[in-house]
């Protein structure tokens, strides 16, 4: 299962119910406003941390950059391109978005 | 005649304006409109000032990069403000600090208020307006 997320977790809670929801061995994108979840400093990094022992976690680059937060990705995020985006997609049996 | 009166009155009355910025850039149009009327707000010589609480203090994140998203990056228009006369940008400290943000982060000079300030500085206005 790929989990896409495209909210700020500090706004809504979307990101904390797929993480809570996410299996062991699916995967998270987090996309627009979701990718301040997988940024440096912030009082979720832990846990995205935490969640990242049982799930691969993504994060969408352009998405990164327009917010000025590409040089503070958590460790152990992957960073993909919107080619990477449709590699996931492709990759995966089937997906879910958390709006 | 009357009528003219009152609207030269009315003219004259400057009231305090807070625009209150509570959404980040790009995944919502809060942001960006909420700046377009902050820019029309200053035509009408108001004392206007801005807040910055919640995810609105994303909006202020330097090195913002829009080429690969195709939406404009209106980020330098708050370096621009100045030049409108609105000069008053207060940046809630707390929201800062829960996203890892500090005031060397932020692309434009502002004041950092505790939350207990910026609750004071919203009680002193007119009139508040929130994106």
């Amino acid at each position: 299962m790929l989990h896409i997320v495209n909210k700020s977790p500090y706004e809504r809670n979307s990101l904390e119910s797929c993480l809570r929801m996410a299996s062991k061995g699916s995967a998270v994108l987090l996309i627009e406003d979701g990718v301040y979840g997988a940024t440096k400093g912030g009082s979720f990094e832990g846990k995205i941390q935490a969640a990242m022992a049982d799930v691969k976690v993504y994060v969408l680059g352009p998405d990164l950059s327009a917010r000025g937060m590409a040089d503070r990705v958590l460790d152990g995020v992957s960073v993909v391109d919107y080619g990477g985006f449709v590699d996931l997609v492709a990759e995966h049996s089937n997906c879910q978005s958390w709006l | 005649m009357n009528d003219e009166m009152d609207m030269e009155e009315e003219g004259g009355v400057v009231k305090q304006f807070m625009f209150v910025n509570r959404k980040a850039p790009y995944g919502t149009i809060y942001a960006l409109e909420g700046l377009e009327v902050v820019l029309i707000s200053a035509a009408f010589e108001q004392d206007v000032s801005m807040a910055f609480i919640d995810d609105g203090v994303y909006e202020l994140k330097k090195g913002q990069d829009t080429k690969s998203l195709g939406q404009k990056n209106f980020s330098p228009t708050y370096r621009a403000l100045e030049g409108y006369d609105i000069e008053k940008l207060y940046v809630e400290r707390e929201s800062m600090e829960a996203r890892g943000l500090t005031e060397e982060d932020l692309l434009v000079d502002v004041v950092v208020l505790d939350r207990a300030e910026m609750a004071a500085k919203m009680d002193e206005q007119d009139v508040l307006i929130s994106f």
